[in-house]
């Protein structure tokens, strides 16, 4: 099994979220965060004063999935996400050790 | 019952062809009628002008943090309230000596009123009781009055907000409404040595109440300084306001109120020509209002790519002040580009007050003191009767005054009781640190 983390733009949420079901992913985990990377922020102003906005709004999802979906959720989740201004967000793919339903007791890709 | 009475006697006129009643009873009800229309302008300007003090409460509640807004309610209801017992007390009578000056006399120019409180007219008096029968009642003069002192008060709350005391800033209060207040407008609208030397002309008072808020506020700004954290390395720090739809509907209040202000300040309705001058004034105060919303907002989209709310809100305000000190003479044109200009000085103003790091937070002093300024001004470009002299000079008068008056009575209560919050009190919010409530408690840390 594998964790996938992404963090994308919140307005893409809902996109990535049907293409991922459309694919078969039967859940994630959805945080709404505020981070930054190679876009490191921007500058607004507030009454005249300029400001530093370091840390931009993102969602982060939580996905995992069998090894075998793997590629095919990056890839969706890239796809999907992707608008081609820099802020688009980052997507890492990690080792599952177990994974188990509360409910029955399945465990690992049963669980999912 | 007392239409029973008057029946019989018109009946009795009607009937009889003796010329002299029916014109004595023409004339009564022609100069009753003039009684009664000018106490009613007083009346809803005064109610209007009351509104105000709401205006300025959602404004500053809306533009300072979320840790201050029940400290910034506290002192928008106190400060009215102790506003309308101190002009009963002492300062109508000192504004408006009605000849009897202390200091000064009507011919030579008068600079210090009277004192004693506030006396009304007796209950049901009647044509030969009144105390200007010919005019208006002392009820509806007073009451109108009254909301114009208050008004000053509210404007220096905003511009101290979220580090000055409770008590200190309140005793301030009471020395401005009771005192520095009533004897500058004494200078102009008691008739006094602005008037009757300098030819002055301030129709609602961009200075008599706009610029004297904004002079108190800038002096207390000075002996208070800066909140915490607000300019670090010399730059500045934006501290958000907590919530832009209470500043929106502030705005929206405070513009309402001004028909109010400016329109009661015709301070006549009982004729053609002052009902007309009166409607002049709301259509002008209201386009100089808009005047100065729309240069806000397209100085700000031009110079920071972004249209900044708060800045319209001020640019509206700004154009109200603008068009206070002459809002009869002007065409809407006129009127419209007097407000503009106030909205032009309020974009430069608040940085300009940030760079001299005079922490105004609601951006009262561009507001009021600024376009105050300007709107004296700009009563030259529109009324032949206005000298430069006679708007300038009185201008630095009652800046000095009421600045240098304002700076000791700061110096003096800092010193005395201090007025300054301490820094945790300051951190943690006076919400919690002064008054242990909050306004949103429900998104409190806990």
């Amino acid at each position: 099994m594998k964790l996938i983390i992404a963090a994308i733009k919140p307005f893409k949420l809902e996109e990535v979220r049907e293409a991922l079901t459309g694919l078969g992913v039967r859940g994630m985990m959805v945080t709404e965060i505020k981070g930054f990377g190679s876009q490191s922020g921007h500058t607004e102003i507030y009454r005249g004063a300029e400001y530093a906005v370091n840390f931009v709004p993102k969602v982060k999802l939580e996905i995992v999935v069998a090894d075998a979906m793997a590629e095919q959720v990056v890839e969706t989740i890239a796809k999907t996400a992707k608008t081609d201004k820099i802020g688009d967000g980052k997507i890492f793919t990690l080792d599952v050790d177990s994974a188990l339903r509360v409910r029955t007791g399945e465990t690992n890709d049963d669980a999912l | 019952m007392k239409l029973m009475k008057t029946l019989p006697l018109t009946a009795t006129a009607a009937l009889l062809p003796t010329l002299a009643v029916a014109q004595d009873a023409g004339v009564d009800a022609s100069s009753d009628s003039i009684f009664i229309f000018n106490s009613l302008l007083f009346l809803i300007g005064g109610f209007l002008v009351f509104w105000m003090a709401a205006g300025f409460a959602m404004l500053e509640a809306g533009l300072v943090r979320s840790k201050n807004v029940t400290m910034q309610l506290t002192k928008n209801i106190s400060l009215f309230s102790l506003a309308a017992v101190a002009y009963y007390l002492i300062g109508y009578n000192l504004m408006y000596p009605l000849g009897n000056w202390s200091i000064g006399a009507d011919e030579t120019g008068g600079y210090l009123g009277a004192f004693g409180p506030a006396l009304l007219e007796a209950v049901g008096v009647g044509r030969d009781a009144a105390d200007d029968y010919g005019y208006a009642s002392t009820g509806s003069d007073f009451f109108f009055q009254l909301m114009f002192c208050a008004t000053t008060a509210s404007i220096v709350s905003g511009t101290l907000a979220e580090r000055i005391k409770l008590w200190p800033f309140l005793i301030f209060v009471i020395i401005l409404t009771a005192f520095i207040y009533p004897i500058q407008a004494s200078w102009k609208w008691g008739g006094g040595f602005l008037d009757s030397q300098f030819g002055f002309l301030d129709f609602a008072g961009s200075t008599v109440v706009h610029s004297v808020g904004g002079w108190a506020a800038l002096a207390g700004a000075i002996i208070l300084g800066a909140r915490k954290g607000k300019y670090v390395d010399g730059k500045v720090v934006p501290m958000m306001g907590s919530n832009l739809a209470l500043a929106t509907l502030g705005t929206f209040i405070l513009w309402l109120g001004w028909f109010g202000f400016n329109g009661g300040s015709q301070l006549a309705m009982g004729t053609v020509g002052d009902v007309a001058d009166v409607s002049r004034i709301f259509a002008n105060t209201n386009t100089a209002a808009a005047g100065g919303a729309i240069a806000a907002l397209i100085l700000t989209q031009v110079m920071y790519g972004k249209v900044d709310l708060t800045m319209v809100l001020n640019g509206a305000l700004a154009g109200l002040v603008s068009i206070t000190a002459e809002p009869l003479t002007p065409s809407l044109g006129a009127a419209t580009l007097i407000g503009a200009v106030g909205g032009v000085i309020v974009v430069f103003g608040v940085p300009f007050l940030d760079k001299l790091k005079i922490d105004d937070v609601v951006g009262a002093i561009p507001v009021h003191l600024f376009a105050g300024i300007w709107g004296t001004l700009a009563v030259l470009l529109t009324n032949g009767d206005a000298t430069f002299m006679g708007q300038l000079l009185p201008i630095i008068i009652v800046g000095v005054f009421v600045f240098v008056v304002s700076l000791v009575i700061w110096v003096i209560l800092n010193g005395v009781m201090g007025i300054r919050v301490d820094e945790e009190a300051e951190v943690n919010g006076l919400d919690t640190s002064e008054l242990g409530m909050e306004a949103y408690p429900e998104f409190s840390k806990g």
